[in-house]
């Protein structure tokens, strides 16, 4: 358990966020919102439900559009590119938004592994198809992943042979096959059993300690405060507070911070 | 709701209760097997027997050279018209369920206005085409220079106009079929896909038709099915089909009857295989749910108290996506999941 992989020190912004604004017809779901994630570091955002977190995570890899504001992924505008004059800004072209979502892996809720792949495929599909990498190569690389995640032995069975918590562990090894900088989770325990909710959890500490950086929307509090370098409190689409886990946790500064705390922990 | 199947001894421990487990006879199933027996023989009967219908005439032209090239030009079209339609369903569906206004309500009109009129229209106005445009060329539009053109009429044959009209009236139909499969595939499967960095064309091929295949599949079957006969609507446009070449050879020698039973014994042929391979492709993208062949059916029901038995390939269906995996475990938050 001890750190022979701990997180190399850099300042490195890999995320940042600023005045990201995003509207859903009449409700605004983003109201300006900022944020960095440094190398390596693990940021979980916690927050009530409809508060806008799926929305933000979405925004990072350009599934969702912004109406205003800028997120930048490893240096570089994420979805849009400088237009024209006073810092407009448009849409690239579809082929640079996905070479940006290559080195963004994303864990989804509700897994969303190709049902009609095994988990060895599902974890060779980015690499082969996107990247197009030799196949033996992706192969093994992926059976390490697999290995990683504690699913070696997994590799021909299909999502539906697989538990809920083996499912989202092959998703997390198929996001991590495109070697991303970044990797975004949105609620990865939530669909789970809660016998199974472990097993996850302990494959993203690992993870964590190998040094990836990780946007993590939870509402597993006890990993917020164990694994995450900074947490954030999101209410009505907005950073209500931000700071180290100890800050948040134990002592919030604001009302609804302490509000929505006392119904979760 | 299917449970998931418990481990390996699952066929003797069936096999155990079958023995156990006796139905109540069931006489009405009897009386009714033996009245529907009994009406089928009669009628048989009563053809067969029967002076005007002329079976040495029908022997003589079941494989007659003419009667087979009409037959193999009925096999060409439907395989031809079912392909480029399938080709068509696709783009159409595609752009039915694309951003664009513009491309929906192209695609909109084209199935509006393919599976509104009747095919028959549309197999005479393709055949006429030469009366609306007299020549066809490729070139600049707007009476530009012409790099080649061709007189209609010759271009335009008769089995050119079949295909013509077959495939663009099954592609209205194919369309459907294929957006009502398309969006039965969980949109977070495209997500899934485009977080990977894939194209939407590689999205749409490698994770969403495929999954879309098992909504797909059985409705195809049928379109193909119903397109083998089809088929015998170019007869009135000179198609040199099955039907075609029939009404020609009893125009000459007054045998309608004999004729048609000659033609429609073929059909029947290319439907049953056509049927058999069906059911071969649906068990193949849904093993669960494809129903067992006919006669296991008839056979299962007979038996007192034994429905037909699930197909062993029923315990595969682990290949289908479970809806299980969306157990809740806090309570209102994640009943709300995170696609919408
Ligand atoms: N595509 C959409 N169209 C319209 N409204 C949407 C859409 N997506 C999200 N919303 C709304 O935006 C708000 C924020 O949703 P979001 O999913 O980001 O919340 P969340 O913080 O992730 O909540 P949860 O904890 O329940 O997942 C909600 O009120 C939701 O109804
Ligand atoms: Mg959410």
């Amino acid at each position: 358990m001890s750190t022979t992989l701990s997180k190399p020190p850099t300042d490195e912004v890999i995320l940042s966020a600023r005045g990201v604004r995003k509207r859903f017809g009449e409700l605004e779901v983003l109201c300006g919102i900022d944020l960095e994630v440094r190398a390596g570091e693990v940021l979980c955002v916690i927050g009530p439900s409809g508060s806008g977190k799926s929305t933000l995570l979405r925004c990072f890899n350009h599934l969702e559009k912004i109406d205003a504001g800028r997120i930048e992924v490893n240096g570089e505008l994420v979805g849009y590119e400088p237009y024209g004059s006073a810092g407009r800004l448009r849409e690239r072209r579809p082929r640079d938004i996905r070479h940006q979502r290559e080195r963004i892996g994303m864990v989804f809720q509700r897994f969303h592994l190709f049902p009609h792949r095994t988990a060895l495929q599902n974890v060779m599909e980015g690499p082969t198809v996107v990247k197009r990498r030799p196949r033996g190569e992706v192969e093994s690389r992926a059976r390490e992943l697999l290995d990683r995640v504690g699913l070696a032995d997994r590799a021909d069975h299909y999502p539906a042979q697989l538990s809920g918590g083996q499912q989202q562990r092959v998703a997390i090894a198929r996001a991590l096959a495109m070697d991303p900088t970044l990797m975004l989770f949105d609620e990865p325990t939530s669909a789970l059993d809660p016998e199974l909710v472990g097993e996850v959890l302990g494959v993203m500490r690992d993870l964590a300690r190998s040094g990836m950086t990780m946007v993590v929307v939870t509402h597993e509090m006890g990993f917020a405060r164990e694994v995450a370098d900074r947490v954030v409190f999101m209410d009505r689409g907005a950073v209500v507070e931000a700071g180290s886990p100890a800050d948040v946790f134990t002592a919030p500064r604001h009302d609804r911070t302490r509000a929505f705390l006392s119904t979760v922990l | 709701m299917r449970h998931p199947a418990p481990p390996a001894a699952t066929g003797a421990y069936e096999d155990d209760l079958a023995l156990l487990v006796t139905g109540r006879p069931r006489p009405g199933r009897w009386i009714a097997v033996l009245a529907a027996a009994f009406a089928a023989v009669w009628l048989a009967w009563t053809v067969i027997v029967n002076p005007n219908l002329h079976w040495d005439i029908v022997a003589k032209y079941q494989f007659d050279g003419v009667i087979l090239e009409g037959l193999w030009v009925t096999v060409q079209l439907t395989l031809i018209s079912q392909v480029v339609g399938i080709v068509i369903g696709v783009v159409v569906a595609v752009m039915q369920l694309s951003d664009s206004p513009v491309l929906r309500t192209t695609a909109g009109a084209y199935t509006w206005f393919f599976r509104g009129t009747p095919l028959l229209v549309q197999l005479i106005f393709w055949f006429n085409l030469a009366l609306l445009f007299p020549e066809i060329s490729i070139g600049i539009p707007f009476d530009g220079p012409k790099l080649v053109s061709w007189q209609s009429n010759t271009l335009i044959t008769g089995f050119v106009a079949a295909l013509l009209g077959l495939s663009i009236n099954e592609g209205a139909y194919m369309s459907e079929i294929v957006r009502a499969g398309i969006q039965s595939v969980d949109p977070g499967q495209r997500e899934a896909g485009a977080s990977l960095g894939m194209s939407n064309l590689r999205i749409l091929t490698r994770v969403v038709l495929p999954q879309a295949m098992r909504v797909i599949i059985p409705p195809f079957g049928n379109q193909f099915i119903s397109m083998l006969k089809t088929t015998s609507l170019v007869s009135v446009i000179a198609g040199a089909d099955l039907m075609t070449v029939s009404q020609h050879l009893y125009l000459a020698n007054f045998e309608v009857i004999a004729l048609l039973i000659v033609a429609s014994i073929w059909y029947l042929v290319l439907t049953t295989i056509a049927s058999i391979a069906q059911h071969a492709v649906e068990r193949r993208f849904n093993p669960a749910a494809a129903p067992p062949p006919l006669y296991r059916r008839v056979l299962g029901n007979l038996r007192p108290g034994r429905g037909p038995k699930k197909p062993a390939a029923a315990k595969q269906a682990a290949r289908q996506p479970e809806k299980s995996v969306e157990k809740s475990t806090k309570s209102a938050k994640s009943a709300k999941g995170e696609t919408r």
